[in-house]
């Protein structure tokens, strides 16, 4: 299209591989980071020394530092991530059983953001405009500070207590029935939701300003039209910026929720493996976060440049 | 005294009621109840709440409300904690930087970058690993996480400051990188920092209890909310409260910290408004049936200021209008409020406000977008950024002319190339910042030709262009105006601009029409002080080059600093003590010629 996408692209996704190898390095070194040795730490104190020797022999603790980079590195391409310590399984399949689950809560609670918080906040900008409906704006703008304020796995247990346990609506854990959805995904889904939908509005309320709105409405558009096709993907740039952010957000928030629902997912197997001292398993599973969501935003962006063409050009 | 200011409002009032008292808790709970929560009481063990122990008691009988109140001090305490160790690294982080080699700042600020991609909750949870489960390492898992965001934070505002005027005198005085940054720069920006800050307390707050909760935080014997928490959870199908009282305190504590942020955020932002009350004054003007017709027209805005204030025009068909008046004289919210542009607050009266002989405010849309065309001042802001210009002039089409996509994209093609852009089939697929400054005005002006103008409104169409670009604009609208009969009326404040253009001139000041003209009589006959000011003021040929420009001195009144009398009475040379009482009328002086001066003729042609 225009001169901006090539190199564009090219920065994108230089920072995207910088970003990517400083992660797998940051997770190379998290084992060698702990203070004392990380086998005995995990085995425990009581474990026979010629265990906790096989067990160094085994993940290659003993070779010098470059040479355990090189192999961790090349085991990633190759899609190795260790072994576990505790369960002696690969952790590559390890995230291949508990990554979906995870996916599919994050997905879905980020699809009931959208859902929700793009209409409420353009209805609000256009009912509050030019500071009409003052008690109403105060009305949304504290609700919304509110239940932003309220951290998801506090309204995971409050919606548990209340829907599952006193009214007996939903079931309290698991992921087996299509209700047992509900819940983790509204506590997921909440707290965002009430961030983007006022975030929405403030957006549309100062594109609203600009000079191309009035030109849209001196061009006597019906005014869903200036709303919808004017306004709205104007303010899509900062909106999008920061849903980024939540949508990554998101992803780590699935970690305490689904400590909550006893979900299926990576969530609880991290927790479940810092408990044990399973860094092969932590290490693997905080790769897999960090890569999801150094993705998230590569995506926004890319999204953002084919949105809005003069992003391309911009923070160049 | 400016932090006095975040109690005055009732967010700012409540949140820091709520602060004292967690303070309070925090330091007095544990002297006051510390036996009581610990007491094991092996009669009551797992009880729901009661009126003895309202939320009920744990595994050893202990009591839980006081076991939450006890926990206060713990929770507040590691949460302050962790703020205090990230706040001071990530500003160490982010202000090394300008101290430091550039190479070596570069890593820093690269390094930032890409760990404040991440959620302050995998940090968290990476340096938990790294510093094993239990309270330290928690309390610095917590503080590294909150650490990039403050970084960030940091260099953002340590950059804005550093392009002011004063760091740059101290930098020319020979200050050095380290005093600059800690005497200069930092005390500038603390502000804004401790408001992070405070919202910053909140979020380790509520992340450490979801750290302990997960069982990675603070370890028995010692507990916090979150750890009361998570024992709480496994026991909720029995009975709640056990979970919500904890959840509740991390909540109201949270809210606290954060609301009390926001408030002072708030506070930081709020700028000061002003008002004045302006009296209503009236006047009215004859005027035959015209294409549009303004009778006493008013726009004014909440706090009594009312920027337009009694104007009264016709234009009539093929006719090019000017109207002239320095800015705030109220000619552009004149062509807004005839074009049905004022938006709300403010609120637009006239005893006759017509187009085409119909009430405006009951003339059909589809009529206004074809029949009247906008051109505006600024054309690198008027045109939608994200859209293609030929979509944004064939939607023109489309909505109100029921073509199709196709047909109006070939008549938005063909506009095009009636206002002279070369190769318009190229160009239509353009965005806006792919065109010049003359060649989107000229575009605006074709999206005025999509249907079928009778009036051009063009409000200041080549303030922002350059001088050569100025000249085709007036061009074409003159064009414009000759081809297809329709009316003109130009907004400017060049009256050189009008007078080479136009038919007939209005002169405007502080709300008012006060002179209207023919051109042609615009430097023999002008009569209005203020007119002929304006008309001293444009140099010409004969210009003294070595004497100061003509300026007229003083400045035209704010909207709400009109009073009684004349308007222009204090910059005025004649002005005597009937003009500084009594506003004058718009009276008619001559044929086609109005004045609103109390001077006689005489008295007037003694100023020119």
């Amino acid at each position: 299209m225009t001169t901006g996408w090539v190199p564009f692209a090219r920065r994108r996704a230089l920072r995207f591989l910088t970003s990517l190898w400083v992660l797998v390095t940051a997770a190379f070194l998290m084992i060698h980071l702990i203070p004392g040795d990380p086998v005995r730490e995990s085995l425990g104190l009581t474990a026979p020394p010629d265990l906790v020797a096989a067990r160094r022999a085994a993940l290659g603790l003993d070779d010098p530092l470059p040479v355990q980079y090189w192999h961790y590195l090349s085991g990633l391409f190759r899609g190795e991530f260790g072994t576990s310590l505790i369960s002696g399984t690969p952790v590559g399949s390890l995230i291949g059983d508990r990554l979906p689950a995870t996916v599919q809560l994050a997905v879905l609670a980020f699809l009931v953001v959208v859902a929700v918080a793009v209409p409420v906040g353009v209805v609000m900008a256009v009912l509050t405009k030019g500071g009409r409906r003052r008690g109403g704006e105060l009305a949304f703008t504290s609700t919304s500070v509110v239940l932003a304020a309220i951290p998801e796995f506090l309204l995971a247990v409050g919606l548990v207590s209340l829907l599952a346990v006193q009214l007996n609506l939903f079931p309290v854990a698991g992921n087996d029935a299509a209700g047992s959805w509900v819940l983790p995904v509204l506590a997921l889904a909440i707290g965002p939701a009430a961030v983007l939908a006022r975030i929405v509005r403030v957006e549309l309320l100062s594109v609203l300003g600009n000079d191309y709105v009035r030109t849209a409405r001196a061009k006597r558009l019906p005014s869903r039209l200036v709303y919808v096709r004017h306004a709205l993907p104007n303010a899509v740039t900062a909106t999008l910026t920061l849903g980024g952010m939540m949508l990554a957000a998101l992803v780590a928030g699935t970690v305490l929720v689904e400590n909550v629902f006893a979900w299926p997912g990576l969530g609880s197997t991290i927790v479940g493996s810092i408990q044990q001292k399973d860094y092969p398993a932590v290490q693997g599973i905080v790769l897999v976060y960090g890569a999801g969501v150094l993705l998230v935003n590569l995506v926004v962006d890319v999204v953002l440049a084919m949105l809005d063409p003069r992003s391309t050009i911009r923070e160049a | 005294m400016r932090r006095l200011t975040v109690l005055r409002s009732p967010v700012g009032a409540a949140s820091a009621v709520l602060l004292t008292v967690l303070l309070a808790l925090a330091i007095l709970a544990p002297v006051l109840w510390g036996d009581r929560a610990a007491a094991i009481d092996t009669d009551a063990l797992q009880q729901g709440p009661s009126a003895d122990h309202l939320l009920g008691t744990d595994q050893l009988g202990r009591d839980i409300f006081f076991r939450v109140l006890v926990a206060t001090r713990l929770t507040i305490g590691l949460a302050l904690l962790a703020t205090v160790i990230g706040v001071v690294t990530g500003l160490v982080l982010g202000s090394v930087p300008s101290v430091l080699p550039r190479w070596a700042a570069r890593i820093v600020i690269s390094g930032v970058n890409i760990a404040v991609a991440f959620p302050g909750l995998l940090l968290a949870l990476f340096f938990a690993v790294i510093f094993g489960t239990g309270t330290i390492g928690a309390v610095l898992a917590i503080a590294f996480a909150i650490t990039p965001s403050f970084a960030r934070l940091t260099q953002t505002l340590t950059a804005s400051v550093s392009g002011r005027d004063f760091i740059a005198a101290a930098r020319v005085c020979g200050v050095g990188r380290f005093r600059l940054l800690t005497r200069h720069v930092l005390p500038n920006i603390a502000e804004p920092l401790v408001i992070n800050a405070t919202l910053a307390a909140g979020s380790a707050l509520t992340a450490f209890a979801g750290l302990s909760f997960l069982g990675i935080g603070v370890q028995a014997p010692s507990y916090d909310w979150g750890r009361l928490l998570g024992e709480g959870l496994n026991r909720i199908y029995i009975s709640p409260a056990p979970a919500l009282g904890p959840a509740i305190a991390v909540v109201l504590a949270g809210l606290a910290f954060n609301l009390f942020g926001e408030a002072a955020a708030a506070g930081h932002r709020q700028r000061s408004h002003r008002a004045t009350a302006v009296p209503a004054t009236t006047s009215s003007a004859p005027d035959d049936g015209g294409l549009l017709t303004v009778r006493n027209l008013h726009v004014s805005f909440p706090g009594g200021i009312t920027p337009v204030r009694g104007v009264s025009f016709t234009v009539h068909n093929g006719e090019m209008i000017g109207v002239v008046g320095e800015s705030g004289s109220g000619k552009s919210l004149t062509a807004l409020a005839v074009s049905r542009l004022v938006e709300h607050p403010g609120t637009v009266t006239a005893d006759a406000l017509e187009f085409g002989g119909k009430p405006l405010d009951r003339t059909p849309d589809r009529e206004l977008g074809t029949r009247l065309a906008m051109v505006f001042q600024d054309p690198t802001t008027s045109f939608n950024p994200t859209k293609r210009i030929g979509r944004q002039l064939s939607e023109v089409s489309e909505v109100h002319q029921g073509l199709g996509r196709v047909a109006a994209a070939r008549k938005a093609v063909d506009r095009l190339g009636a206002v002279r852009i070369p190769e318009p089939e190229r160009r239509a697929k353009q965005y806006p910042h792919e065109f010049s400054g003359g060649m989107r005005q000229r575009a605006m002006i074709a999206m005025g030709l999509m249907g079928e103008p009778q009036l051009v409104i063009a409000d200041e169409p080549t303030t922002a262009l350059d001088v050569t670009v100025q000249r085709e604009v007036l061009k074409l609208l003159a064009t414009i105006r000759e081809d297809r009969s329709a009316a003109v009326l130009l907004i400017s404040h060049d009256i050189t601009v009008v007078a080479q253009t136009c038919d007939r001139v209005l002169v405007m000041y502080a709300g008012r029409i006060v002179e209207e003209l023919p051109t042609d009589e615009l430097f023999t006959a002008a009569r209005h002080p203020y007119t002929t000011a304006l008309l001293k003021a444009v140099p010409d040929l004969d210009t003294d080059r070595g004497a100061p420009l003509a300026v007229i001195p003083g400045r035209p009144p704010e909207p709400g600093e009109i009073g009684r009398g004349c308007p222009f009475a204090p910059r005025c040379p004649l002005a005597d003590d009937q003009c500084r009482t009594e506003e004058p009328e718009l009276t008619d002086f001559g044929p086609d010629h109005r004045v609103a001066c109390w001077k006689s003729e005489t008295e007037l042609a003694g100023v020119r």
